[in-house]
């Protein structure tokens, strides 16, 4: 890996080792998805199991989750506008812009995450209080970490957009970024229509 | 300013933003204003949820069969396995529940 980093011009077998990069870094996504699931079954079995605490219903509201979901589908718009930007090649400076909306809706996200597992913990119905909130925690926690590495991420793609250009591989760093995100996008639907609106029903 | 090609890409994300919007709405209304009753509220949950995923896999991850076909393979594989473990852990435990608690 370190040789072509150093090598100022691309070897003529990088197209093809970009690929399997890519395939490479999608089997990692999928083996992601599997753990989501795992924690998605686990929340199944844990869901009625409040052992005398707060149930669902009680705990959570629609108005937070429903402005998240926004965010995020905001976020993944603007990824995919960045990505024609790093496909075309050679503008820097409207990608940089796009990949910073990409993380400020991201952080947004973050903060509204973060505000409602502290509200939570507040009302005494943190992870320990019982199997539900347990199953919550780390699945929406799990959820939220991946946000928060992908946005690292992203800051990471800004400075080296600024510190070295878009070559090739770094049009493919960006291009495993975008599927990561839109990945964590596919698995917030799926804990908004499991966890959360099934939660809020009466 | 930009090419034939990455207009027509803009309209896909475009097109697929307002769907996925569509689609997140719709469960999000049926919940809060109580429109149907409990089960029908789930399955229209559940519908829009499926159709949501898709839609994000065509106009976002543009996982085509015809363009990515090992990538699209790996994720019915992967879909395969999670449908058997989530399926099997949920079937079990669920039973469990029945059998100890429901006696």
């Amino acid at each position: 890996m370190t040789d072509i980093i150093r090598s100022p011009r691309p070897s003529p077998e990088l197209p093809s080792r970009l690929a399997e990069r890519e395939l490479g870094f999608w089997l990692f996504l999928m083996s992601d998805l599997v753990i989501f699931a795992l924690l998605f079954a686990t929340y199944g079995v844990m869901a009625d199991r409040v052992a005398g605490g707060p149930s669902a219903e009680e705990l959570l509201e629609l108005r937070r989750p429903l402005l998240e979901t926004l965010l995020l589908l905001t976020s993944t718009l603007t990824m995919g506008i960045a990505s024609l930007f790093w496909q075309s090649g050679k503008v820097r400076y409207p990608l940089i812009l796009w990949l910073g909306m990409t993380l400020v809706c991201g952080g947004g996200f973050l903060y509204l995450e973060l505000q409602e597992l502290r509200h939570l913990l507040e009302q005494d119905a943190g992870p320990s209080r019982s199997g539900f909130l347990s199953a919550f925690f780390v699945l929406v926690g799990t959820h939220g970490l991946h946000v928060c590495l992908g946005m690292l991420w992203g800051l990471f793609m800004i400075c080296q957009l600024l510190l070295r250009g878009l070559d090739a591989e770094v049009a493919s760093r960006l291009q495993r970024l975008g599927s990561y995100w839109h990945l964590l996008d596919v698995v917030w639907i799926v804990i908004i229509s499991a966890v959360y609106l099934p939660g809020a029903m009466p | 300013m930009m090419a034939p090609a990455q207009q027509e890409r803009l309209r896909g994300y475009l097109l697929g933003f307002v769907l996925a919007l569509l689609l997140s709405l719709v469960p999000f209304a049926c919940v809060h204003y109580q429109w149907l009753d409990r089960f029908p509220t789930m399955a229209t949950i559940g519908i829009c949820a499926v159709l949501q995923v898709l839609v994000h896999l065509r106009y976002f991850l543009h996982l085509r069969l015809s363009e990515a076909k090992e990538r699209f393979w790996l994720l019915v594989f992967t879909l395969l396995l999670i449908g058997l473990m989530v399926g099997g852990s949920l079937w079990i435990m669920w039973d469990l529940t029945d059998r100890m608690m429901g006696h």
